[in-house]
């Protein structure tokens, strides 16, 4: 996995709340496999007509948003479907970073294996950060994971939480297997014990 | 220290806690579906091989056809190669590693959350996951279950564990007798509808109260199931003598003296009576009526009885949303829902595809003709021969409805069953999403009972005035 440290990008805002995997990454592209990449098909029925013609008033479509690596997001973003290839449709197109007032959570547990970072910052303060990209003359926006802050237009400072164990895992880009392997020992002993407590479970070969 | 049912199965697999809170968790049964090619993939990738193929489960559902060209389903019934290798490489994946398949010609066949419960593979007191988000429906059985990602559904493969950090819990206690006609999809749309498609963000929840203590083991599997939909990680309800009732005699489930030393751990799971939720909220169950969804999220639910909401009467950061909304649903604010023209019916997924789904809908259907295309897609192949044994198969054909194979079909637009763009749905599946169902699709969520209403009448119609409920 990429680490992630720190980011400087343009942000393209997408004030709407409820913005599903559906929407990110509709389900009749999940045949692909990780590797044949999803960024084309990011936001496919939002980015594009029917015909494949971009749309123009799509917020990635339009020039002042080029190239975004960050999304302002409504609340709620990536709800909906436990389907990964959300993370990667974004992360394959560029987005390295999502800040919004709340998180689908399986979206949110997902971002972070893939070196994805989302920012969870309180509704009043997205609200003024979409206002301020809304207006297309400043639009980068600064992320520092270790200082745990983000710098948008104007040089305001948000400070943001974010757990100390994916904190970790991204900033030295680890896989969090090889991780959990560390702990087999500990993980055997409680197995026979869990295994021992419910006899039940144990399927007769 | 009085505990949570939530609480006391997440200490039971709690392998250790970092000082940041971090937990590693130990999986007591994992479900995998077609959908999981990518996590194989990345365990090969390592080196890596499935821990414990034992407490593991597989079937194919996202990616299966519902037809048959011939007299049995087969793989050459999916028509796209793509999705055609998904199924196989389930099959071969589950063989290699040694876990038990469900695959195409196999009976026990169905969606992943109709299957668990069905084989007594769901279990109270089992931390359960598995690579879909609906997964919190064995929740329903007093499991705590959730849906996980394709790198988690890696690490659980190699792992038997997951870190998880442990959510807040949420009780949501429904009281109060249920009016004739109303079910369990009607119980947790209306909840859905009060607390916000964010409302359970960060959260697990428990329900509780009379309401959910009448549902049969089945009702309470649909209600569980949209847990995700409130935004939640799961949703649970305590075990019970309905639960264990459901559970004699599955075919994982324990015999013998091994049921009873399970029945006793079991009862000891059900929250204590002092034990605090993080949040509380009620909801009175005898004001709830049958339910339709009029937008693109499952929390835009009313009852049949009300209107298509008005934007100009809505708080003003929320009119311009709402507005697109109806423009995508093609409704105009203040109409009555009851009557709405509807193009087609869906009744299936693992919200509404179970026998009581079946038996329900073939109520309404009885006797009747459906006046546009309708389809009924069981949740497994048990539940399709169960309904075949009880004529409900000719019920709904005799009303013009179509029979079909397992799967998750027209929920996720798969395999040609989709909804056409414009085309209005009603649809017994979780999910309301623009495009869910196909590109322009219009999906409304109801119950299997108003989707057989809406099927022979052509509109949304309020079952009771057809059931004399
Ligand atoms: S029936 Fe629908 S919601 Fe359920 S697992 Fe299948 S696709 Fe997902």
């Amino acid at each position: 996995m990429k680490p992630f440290r720190s980011l400087d990008a343009v942000a393209a805002p997408m004030g709407t709340p409820n913005i599903d995997t559906d929407q990110i990454i509709p389900a009749r592209y999940l045949w692909r496999s990780k590797a044949d990449g999803y960024g084309m098909h990011l936001f496919q029925d939002l980015r594009f007509a029917a015909d494949g013609t971009p749309r123009e008033e799509f917020v990635l479509n339009q020039p002042a948003y080029a190239n975004a690596g960050i999304i302002v997001a409504g609340r709620n973003f990536g709800c909906g479907s436990s389907r990964e290839a959300a993370v990667w449709a974004l992360s394959d197109y560029g987005v390295r970073c999502v800040i919004a007032p709340s998180f689908g959570d399986i979206f949110y547990n997902n971002s972070f294996k893939n070196g994805l970072l989302p920012i969870v910052l309180p509704p009043e303060r997205v609200a003024a950060l979409l206002a301020a990209l809304d207006r297309k003359q400043d639009v980068r926006i600064e992320i520092d994971l270790q200082a745990q802050t983000v710098t948008g237009p104007g040089g305001t400072v948000d400070h943001f939480e974010v757990d100390p164990f994916r904190k970790q895992l991204l900033l030295e880009g680890m896989d969090d297997i090889a991780f959990t392997l560390r702990h087999t020992e500990q993980m055997a002993a409680f197995e026979t014990e869990y295994d021992r407590a419910a006899p039940w479970l144990a399927v007769p070969g | 220290m009085p505990a949570t049912l939530f609480d006391k199965i997440w200490a039971k697999h709690a392998i250790l806690t970092r000082p940041d809170g971090a937990t590693l968790l130990h999986v007591g049964r994992h479900l995998v579906h077609d959908g999981s090619s990518q996590a194989f993939r990345t365990l090969a990738d390592q080196g890596l091989t499935v821990r414990r193929p034992d407490r593991t489960f597989a079937t194919a559902d996202h990616y299966v056809a519902t037809t048959a060209q011939g007299g049995a389903r087969s793989l050459d019934d999916i028509a796209v190669p793509e999705r055609r290798h998904l199924v196989e490489a389930l099959a071969a994946n589950t063989a290699k590693a040694g876990i038990a398949h469900f695959g195409l010609n196999d009976l026990r066949q169905g969606i992943v959350h109709i299957v668990g419960p069905e084989q007594g593979i769901t279990q109270p007191g089992l931390l359960m996951v598995c690579g879909d988000s609906h997964t919190a429906t064995h929740g329903a059985l007093g499991a705590l279950a959730f849906g996980i990602g394709s790198s988690e559904v890696a690490h659980v493969l190699a792992t038997q564990t997951l870190w998880q950090s442990k959510p807040r819990s949420m009780r949501i206690s429904v009281d109060g007798r249920l009016a004739e006609g109303v079910t369990a999809k009607d119980v947790i749309l209306a909840i859905i509808a009060q607390i916000g498609a964010a409302g359970g963000t960060g959260h697990v929840i428990e329900y509780a109260g009379s309401a959910i203590r009448s549902l049969s083991a089945e009702g309470r599997m649909t209600v569980c199931n949209m847990s995700i939909e409130a935004g939640a990680r799961a949703g649970m309800v305590a075990p019970d003598e309905t639960t264990f009732a459901y559970l004699s005699g599955r075919p994982y489930a324990p015999k013998g003296a091994l049921w009873d030393k399970a029945v006793a751990a079991w009862k000891e799971l059900p929250t204590d009576p002092d034990a605090v939720f993080d949040t509380e909220v009620s909801v009175d169950a005898t004001a709830i009526v049958p339910m339709v969804t009029w937008g693109t999220s499952p929390e835009d639910a009313v009852p049949i009885t009300g209107r298509v909401p008005d934007p100009d009467r809505a708080p003003a950061e929320r009119r311009e949303a709402m507005r697109r909304k109806l423009d995508y649903m093609g409704l105009t604010p203040g109409e009555a829902l009851d009557g709405v023209k509807v193009d087609r019916v869906f009744i299936g997924s693992c919200t509404n595809g179970r026998i009581e789904d079946l038996r329900a809908a073939a109520a309404v259907a009885r006797g009747r003709k459906a006046t546009i295309p309708a389809m009924v897609v069981p949740g497994s192949g048990l539940v399709r021969a169960q309904a075949e044994a009880e004529g409900l198969d000719r019920v709904f054909r005799d009303a013009g409805f179509e029979w079909r194979y397992a799967g998750c079909s027209m929920c996720v637009g798969m395999n040609g069953d989709t909804v056409a763009p414009g085309q209005r749905s009603a649809s017994t599946s979780n999910r309301n999403f623009v495009g869910r169902q196909g590109p322009g699709a219009r999906t409304h969520l109801v119950s299997p009972a108003m989707a057989a209403a809406a099927a022979v009448t052509g509109r949304f119609t309020d079952v009771r005035r057809l059931t004399g409920g």
